[in-house]
């Protein structure tokens, strides 16, 4: 339904002509479409038979809707003005650092804010879910990025280091005992070896070779956590995995020891431990920033850029790029372990389930839609991804427009995949299509992102 | 022997699905050099519009002649499943044409996700199950540990795909539409300057491939007699592991890559253990591509300095 506007038409008026067109064939798509799977439901009966039942109205409610979305959006295009182009942000390195560093006060003052707000129980959910599931994302999307967005490795099967990490630091807590901050560098370190056994087989393969062999590992390792279930206890998953200490003191409400409440003469509340949860995966996620950033400065750094941009031409200046990919799957590796062990002390349970191929795939999305490479875009796109599938949980005003039974939660994931869709389709370089170069002459300029490659390796 | 011959049953029906699967893949790789991570959910979606086909013919028609019910079904789902692949690529591929290449795999996952939960929202979470439309089976041989038996369903698949492929086979080789598939796998602009219309020629092997994928989806509804709505992640992914292994963007390559891939399965199954099916497929995957990268059949990429 691609639009074409001839050229005599004047620009800048609606074209209503056109849009009743787009709309009655969209309509018509729509209704197509619809006719098997959407009018007629296969359910089962009191004898678990199927018997199929029709839903009309559904339908038409369905065609009417896209109809007008429709007329409407051809309406706007044509509106526009052919010669009004999106301006692009390019922010000035000096005020980015400054923005930067108000972002991080932001960040370290909002659980207080919440606090405030909206008291020490009504902000449990705003901490909790939006705060730390989002940075829990910011930091595997930077981990990420270092694989894809930096190096240009194309890693279908991330997830599989984020299990390693939870299940490193379940198995470890729960059998022998250790405290969550002796397993959290072990959790990062099992998981960066873990990168370079995965990583050594692929050193030979490219593009979307690579792209399926990661992903086949992810399911692998999936599927050894079903499987052996006298290792990790198959589906059901390891429960009763210790909770987070503020450094050894622990957070209960219990009089016999010192706890973190006593040690500093406060009234136990559950929401400093979601609190200080906050904290660590902020500091984490900091920490993968800092890293990355680093490390972008020195040799190992830009010989991937290098390796992203033209593997050829990196041998021939004597880059290793065996060692080259192996430290970018590594570390890369490490950060998600490290997110890992951190979702496990959060959850309190560790399963399968959590490291499926679609958290791999939201990962590389929320890399894609940050734009390849750029750090601060990777977190804009975790807080729109994640925050936003977040808030259709608090759609419950929907019940009282369609009825009692209309569950908006069921359409979350539906709403997300066609989020991920219209995203491509309208930013598909990403919300921050600059970059800022890491090599440059006399004076740092942002470069477009069409001019940075993804690579192929 | 007797394991041996009824696992290589049912290995080679299971890989001719995999195999009609991997086409779809392969093709779309082959010309649009994109990896269409919805295939899977199409090829369930295909299996569902089947099923309510079915259930409308019987049910509401009363029709009761259960194979004709069945080729009817199929029929009607390849017409439908083509409409909805070809809306998918008009929606959520075309525009990204051109773009860089991890936009159109992004979109396809998302692509992915809306297709699995949307019939999830339509159809309920539940299994859907069916009688087998060709109830009976053949038994081969008798008198050993166990008799050896095929059932119809896998004779209609193993026949069916070979049908399918040699018509398939045929289109690529000599009409003019396989001729324009093969001259925008080489060079899609050039092909376009030669007056062939590139627009058509995607849309049509999105088509094609949905047409294949829901003969896979009815076959494989009909040899297990259900369908849910996740069921299009793990064969998809098994199927484009078989396009792979074969040599992404090769058509023989695909059908071997599936056949190979089934009977991996199988004979893991019967001989070792049914847990690790899927990691032994996915193992030998990595084995093969560390030794030949580009796998079986497929061409070396040279990279041109």
């Amino acid at each position: 339904m691609s639009v074409t506007t001839k050229p005599d038409r004047a620009q800048g008026v609606p074209n209503f002509g056109l849009a009743l067109n787009q709309g009655i064939w969209a309509a018509l798509a729509a209704t197509a479409l619809s006719i098997p799977i959407l009018l007629f439901r296969a359910g089962a009966n009191i004898n678990n038979q199927l018997v199929v039942s029709t839903r009309p109205a559904l339908v038409a409610g369905l065609v009417a809707t896209i109809f007008a979305a429709r007329v409407l959006f051809v309406l706007w295009q044509s509106s526009r003005r052919a010669t009004t182009k999106r301006a692009v942000v390019a922010i000035a390195p000096q005020t980015a650092s400054k923005l930067k560093g108000l972002l991080v006060l932001l960040l370290i003052a909002y659980p207080f804010i919440m606090y405030g707000v909206a008291g020490p129980l009504g902000s449990l959910k705003w901490i909790n879910n939006y705060g730390i599931q989002i940075l829990i994302y910011v930091m595997l999307g930077w981990g990420l990025n270092i694989v894809v967005g930096l190096a240009g490795l194309l890693d279908l099967g991330y997830v599989a280091f984020y299990a390693v990490g939870a299940y490193s630091y379940a198995l470890l807590s729960t059998k022998f005992g250790l405290s969550f901050w002796i397993c959290l560098p072990l959790a990062g370190m099992l998981a960066a070896l873990w990168g370079m056994i995965l990583g050594f087989p692929v050193l030979r393969l490219r593009g979307d070779y690579l792209a399926i062999v990661t992903l086949a590992f992810g399911e692998i390792i999936r599927m050894i956590l079903i499987n052996w279930t006298a290792f990790s206890n198959g589906y059901a998953g390891i429960d009763s995995i210790p909770h987070v200490s503020f450094f050894g003191l622990p957070f209960e409400d219990d009089d016999t020891h010192t706890t973190f409440a006593s040690f500093f003469h406060l009234h136990y509340q559950p929401i400093q431990q979601t609190i200080f949860l906050y904290f660590l995966i902020l500091a984490l996620a900091l920490l993968t920033y800092f890293v990355t950033m680093r490390i972008r400065r020195l040799p190992i750094g830009r010989a991937w850029e290098a390796l992203r941009e033209d593997e050829i031409a990196c041998r021939s200046l004597g880059i290793n790029t065996t060692i080259t990919k192996l430290t970018a799957f590594s570390l890369g590796a490490m950060f998600a372990g490290f997110a890992g062990s951190f979702f496990a002390v959060r959850q309190g349970f560790v399963s399968p389930d959590s490291f499926t191929f679609i958290e791999s795939a939201t990962i590389l999305a929320i890399v894609v839609l940050g734009g390849l490479g750029s750090q601060i875009g990777v977190a804009f796109a975790a807080a729109l991804m994640i925050g936003g599938t977040e808030i259709l949980r608090e759609l419950g005003f929907l019940k009282y427009l369609f009825g009692p039974s209309f569950d908006p939660v069921q359409y979350r994931m539906l709403i997300f995949g066609a989020g991920m869709v219209l995203m491509m389709i309208f930013r598909p370089r990403g919300l921050v299509s600059t970059r800022a170069p890491s090599i440059f002459l006399n004076e740092a300029r942002t470069i477009s992102g069409a001019n940075v490659k993804e690579g192929h390796g | 022997m007797d394991l041996f011959l009824q696992e290589l049953i049912n290995g080679l029906s299971l890989g001719a699905i995999y195999g009609l699967i991997a086409i779809g893949y392969t093709m779309v790789y082959g010309i649009i050099g994109m990896v269409n991570f919805a295939h899977g959910d199409v090829f369930m979606l295909s299996a569902f519009i089947a099923l309510l086909f079915l259930l409308l013919m019987t049910q509401k028609l009363g029709m009761t002649f259960m194979p004709l019910v069945f080729v009817l079904a199929t029929l009607a789902s390849m017409l439908m499943t083509s409409v909805w692949n070809w809306a998918i690529e008009r929606i959520a591929y075309r525009p990204l044409r051109g773009s860089f290449r991890l936009a159109p795999l992004i979109s396809a996952i998302g692509m992915s996700i809306f297709l699995s939960n949307f019939v999830q929202v339509a159809q309920g979470p539940r299994n859907k199950p069916i009688a087998n439309p060709f109830g009976k089976s053949i038994t081969l041989t008798h008198g050993g540990q166990f008799d050896v038996t095929m059932s119809y369903s896998d004779i209609i698949i193993v026949v069916v795909t070979v049908l399918l492929l040699a018509g398939f086979w045929f289109m690529v080789r000599y009409t003019s539409l396989g001729r324009s598939q093969r001259a925008c796998e080489q060079d899609m602009k050039m092909a376009s300057l030669l007056g062939v219309d590139v627009n058509r020629t995607v849309s049509l092997t999105f088509i094609i491939g949905a047409a294949l994928a829901a003969v896979a989806g009815s076959l494989y509804l009909m040899k297990y007699g259900v369908v849910n709505f996740a069921d299009g992640f793990l064969p998809g992914t098994k199927a484009f592991t078989a396009a792979v292994l074969g040599g992404i963007g090769s058509l023989p390559g695909a059908v071997l890559g599936g056949l190979l891939i089934g009977l991996i399965e199988t004979f893991w199954s019967a001989y070792f253990s049914t847990d690790y099916k899927d990691i032994a497929a996915f193992s030998i995957l990595a084995i093969t591509l560390v030794f030949m990268p580009s796998g079986l059949l497929g061409r070396p990429e040279v990279e041109k300095v």
